[in-house]
């Protein structure tokens, strides 16, 4: 047997024995995500022992090096470990900003008291991060940003306002764009860490038009930071920004993969029922989802080919912002034909059948996708820029 | 397997860009059209898809070949496709093989020497009707001796013309539409009571309507079993559609750089093209989905070459989508060109047209994506 299928059948023996059968079911909303943090209330039992023990084994973030929390498997031996959990239908133990944008942005260019504290922090679940990037007036043009810090000596004392942030009022910890020179304007923007509880830091939610209220705007009145709480250089954010960005637009491509149903339009036959052919009573809708089907699988493909090449250094540095641009706008038209195939039953806001109007919450939601971390619009320019190499964009 | 070339198949691509770029650029197919050449390939290009060892890409070593998979075919066709060189190699190297991996050692030893040496020429004769319905089968074969007797039409038979024996699919049960009944046959050249009538395509490439007026063959010439063609046929299928959509990749490819480095070039309102916005966002929707067509379609063969049974939906997964992008690809090629676009002496017309025709080749996308559904059973 070769390392790798030892490494698979010990990664398949160590889940079955420890994936709890509530954490195989497959997570059918926001409730059933873990995003940890100090303030976080379990489920129940099974996501708190589930939590525990991948934290135990590495596993939160299985491909980190053991010294950060991880578990250090190399790329080979990762995909394995979510083959194996996709074939039993693990939940993630963890999710969180933490893991998918500021760990990789930490692992690039934080110093090694900043890995060894913040990593272990986030790999254990314990502090729960948002992302301070947009303001009111600076969203696609991200870089015209205006929150400043002005430098006091051994801190930087914090003044303006971010919007959109995700879970700020649930959060622990902040990762901040904020200006430190206010001539020059790429390298001008630093890259910070902040305690939300800081004095000076308040929240107010903002409600989404799928009636939730997941992100607020943020306000900071002299807000003190501790000069070692900068990760990079000096005015050098934005390198550490763009970077992260990337793996944000990562993780944000993964919700084109769906919920790893093989087939969309399979799960129509009862909503719309069939004709003498077997096929859906639909001619026109079971086309779309036939397209749709096609579609989805290429993509995911293109999933695997994608995380095969970057994890082998094959990849262009710039892929993520195509697979952003494919996978969200590939979820939307997902959420279109859910909507579609189950008609007036989708329609339902607040019944109990249609769980609190899932699917309708769900479709609007998703609408988000193609905005949040960078537009389509601003993904098909930077493809046409950086890896089309078209001139002037 | 990961997702992406191993070292072999990373030189394999290489030699075959640097073969074909030199030996069968676009200007080799423009200047064959040219000469309207009746064969629609060269007979000295198929002979050096011999010596380089392609031919011998799906034919196992026992027999001589090279014992390789889809993947290594695929990446030989994608740059078949970027240039759009005419040659017997997706029917005969790809979905002949295919069919006579299926078939007796006799036929292997019969017609795998010639494929190996690029001199013996495969035509697949499969279609009836003007879409692609491969159980819509009414040829009959009766029993007739020691072997049978085939009489029928067919149609779409690429290279019929020049071929040294066709790959027929017949009834020998059953009633069209059903998949028990049908066999297959390597019927040789210069059977009696067949006729052709050859004619161009949009791409140049030629095709055969055929007659099977009684055609007479021995027992010898059927590939697998009788009545139980449909599993022959479905192996030759998966092949030529995989194959067809890593040509079809190729294509778009072609096509996409093309049209990139023209936007590069051409100033119109005292700028660059490329600098239009207009123009970039749908430069980079192509690149998206060609992306995402060749991976689908890497992932169809690599399935094939693992054996597993998902590559069935995969095959048409890749067909469809590697479809609908090259499509898309060289629709935008034209565009984007202008008014040169349009013009016979500019090549993006030539992929314009290639990909029409390999579009309706084993299925179109339309085709596919109905195949897709039927597996998911909606
Ligand atoms: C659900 C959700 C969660 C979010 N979470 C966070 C978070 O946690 N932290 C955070 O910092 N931010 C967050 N954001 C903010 C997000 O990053 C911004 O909304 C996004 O960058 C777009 O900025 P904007 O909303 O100001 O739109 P604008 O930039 O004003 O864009 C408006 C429209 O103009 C288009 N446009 C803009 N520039 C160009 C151009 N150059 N070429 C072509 N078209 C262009 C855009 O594509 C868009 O269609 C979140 C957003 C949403 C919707
Ligand atoms: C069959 C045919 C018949 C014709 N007959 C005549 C005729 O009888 N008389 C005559 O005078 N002309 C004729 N024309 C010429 C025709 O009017 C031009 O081809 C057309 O105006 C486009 O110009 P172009 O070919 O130079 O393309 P270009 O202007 O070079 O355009 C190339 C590409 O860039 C795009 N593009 C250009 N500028 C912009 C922009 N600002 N924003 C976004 N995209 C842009 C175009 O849409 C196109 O996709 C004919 C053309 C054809 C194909």
């Amino acid at each position: 047997m070769s390392d790798l299928e030892q490494f698979r059948m010990e990664a398949r023996a160590w889940l079955e024995e420890n994936c709890p059968a509530e954490m195989r079911e497959p997570v059918r909303g926001e409730d059933d995500v873990c995003w940890g943090g100090r303030n976080w209330t379990f489920k129940n039992e099974a996501q708190k022992l589930w939590l525990e023990r991948c934290v135990a084994k590495g596993y939160t973030v299985p491909d980190w090096p053991q010294a950060y929390g991880g578990a250090g498997l190399t790329a080979a031996q990762a995909k394995i470990l979510r083959q194996e959990m996709a074939r039993i239908n693990a939940r993630p133990p963890l999710s969180s900003f933490g893991i998918w944008m500021l760990g990789p942005a930490l692992l690039q260019f934080g110093t090694e008291e900043q890995k060894v504290h913040y990593l272990g922090q986030i790999a254990r679940g314990e502090i729960r991060w948002c992302q301070g990037y947009s303001e009111p007036g600076s969203g696609s043009d991200l870089v015209s940003l205006q929150t400043f810090g002005e430098d006091k000596g051994d801190h930087w004392n914090v003044n303006g306002s971010k919007i959109w942030t995700s879970y700020a009022d649930k959060c622990d910890w902040i990762f901040c764009l904020v200006r430190t020179d206010k001539t020059n304007k790429y390298q001008g923007i630093s890259f910070l860490l902040f305690d939300m509880t800081t004095p000076g830091v308040s929240t107010k939610p903002i409600k989404l038009i799928s009636g939730n209220s997941p992100f607020c705007e943020t306000f900071f009145d002299n807000v003190v930071v501790p000069k070692d709480q900068i990760v990079g250089q000096l005015n050098r954010g934005w390198d550490v920004a763009k970077y992260l960005l990337g793996h944000e637009r990562e993780m944000i491509s993964g919700g084109g993969l769906g919920d790893g149903a093989p087939s969309l339009g399979a799960q129509m036959v009862a909503s719309i029922g069939t004709n003498g052919l077997g096929q859906l009573d639909d001619g026109l809708l079971r086309a779309e989802l036939a397209q749709f089907d096609v579609d989805a699988l290429a993509f995911k493909a293109m999933a695997e080919r994608f995380t095969d090449e970057m994890k082998s250094g094959k990849g262009h540095p710039a892929q993520p912002n195509m697979m952003k641009y494919a996978g969200t706008e590939l979820n939307k038209r997902r959420h279109e034909l859910v909507m579609a195939g189950n008609g007036s039953d989708a329609l339902e806001w607040e019944s109990e059948a249609s769980k609190g109007g899932a699917k309708a919450r769900n479709w609007l939601r998703t609408k988000a996708n193609s905005i949040e971390g960078g537009t389509s619009e601003v993904m098909l320019n930077v493809i046409a820029k950086r890896i089309l190499d078209l001139p002037g964009a | 397997m990961p997702m992406y070339l191993n070292e072999d198949q990373t030189m394999l691509r290489d030699s075959a860009r640097e073969f074909l770029k030199s030996e069968a650029p676009v200007s080799h197919m423009r200047k064959l059209r040219d000469e309207n050449c009746k064969d629609g390939f060269r007979h000295a290009l198929w002979k050096q898809f011999g010596e380089m060892g392609f031919t011998g890409i799906l034919i196992g070593e026992d027999d001589g070949g090279l014992g390789l998979g889809h993947v290594e075919a695929g990446v030989v066709l994608e740059e078949i496709g970027r240039n759009l060189s005419p040659s017997p190699f997706l029917t005969t190297a790809i979905a002949g093989v295919a069919a006579l991996n299926h078939g007796g050692q006799h036929l292997k030893d019969k017609f795998f020497p010639g494929i190996l040496a690029g001199e013996t020429v495969l035509a697949l004769a499969i279609d009836e009707g003007a879409k692609h319905r491969p159980a819509h089968i009414a040829t009959k074969a009766e029993r007739s001796g020691n072997g049978f007797k085939l009489t029928g039409q067919k149609q779409f038979v690429i290279q019929g013309a020049s071929a040294d024996a066709l790959i027929v699919a017949a009834r020998t049960a059953g009633a069209p539409g059903e998949t028990d009944g049908i066999t297959l046959f390597a019927v040789e050249k210069d059977a009696a009571n067949m006729s052709m009538d050859s004619a161009r395509l949009v791409d140049s490439s030629m095709a055969a309507h055929v007659t099977l007026d009684g055609v007479e063959v021995d027992g010898d010439a059927v590939i697998g079993e009788v009545d139980n063609g449909w599993q022959v046929l479905s192996g030759l299928l998966r092949a030529g559609r995989a194959g067809s959509a890593a040509e079809l990749v190729g294509v778009g490819a072609g096509a996409m750089d093309m049209t990139v480095d023209y936007l590069k070039q051409r100033k119109q309102f005292g700028r660059l093209i490329g600098e239009f916005q207009a123009l970039q966002h749908r430069s980079a929707h192509v690149y998206s989905e060609m992306g995402i067509a060749r991976a689908a379609v890497l992932k169809a063969q690599q399935l094939l070459d693992e054996g597993k049974d998902s590559a069935e939906v995969y095959v048409s997964v890749a067909k469809a989508k590697a479809g609908r992008t090259t499509n898309l690809a060289v629709r935008e090629g034209v565009q984007m060109h202008g008014g040169i676009g349009m013009t016979d002496e500019y090549d993006i017309g030539f992929y314009m047209k290639r990909d029409r025709a390999l579009n309706e080749f084993m299925g179109d996308a339309n085709f596919h994506a109905g195949r897709v559904a039927e597996i998911f059973g909606y």
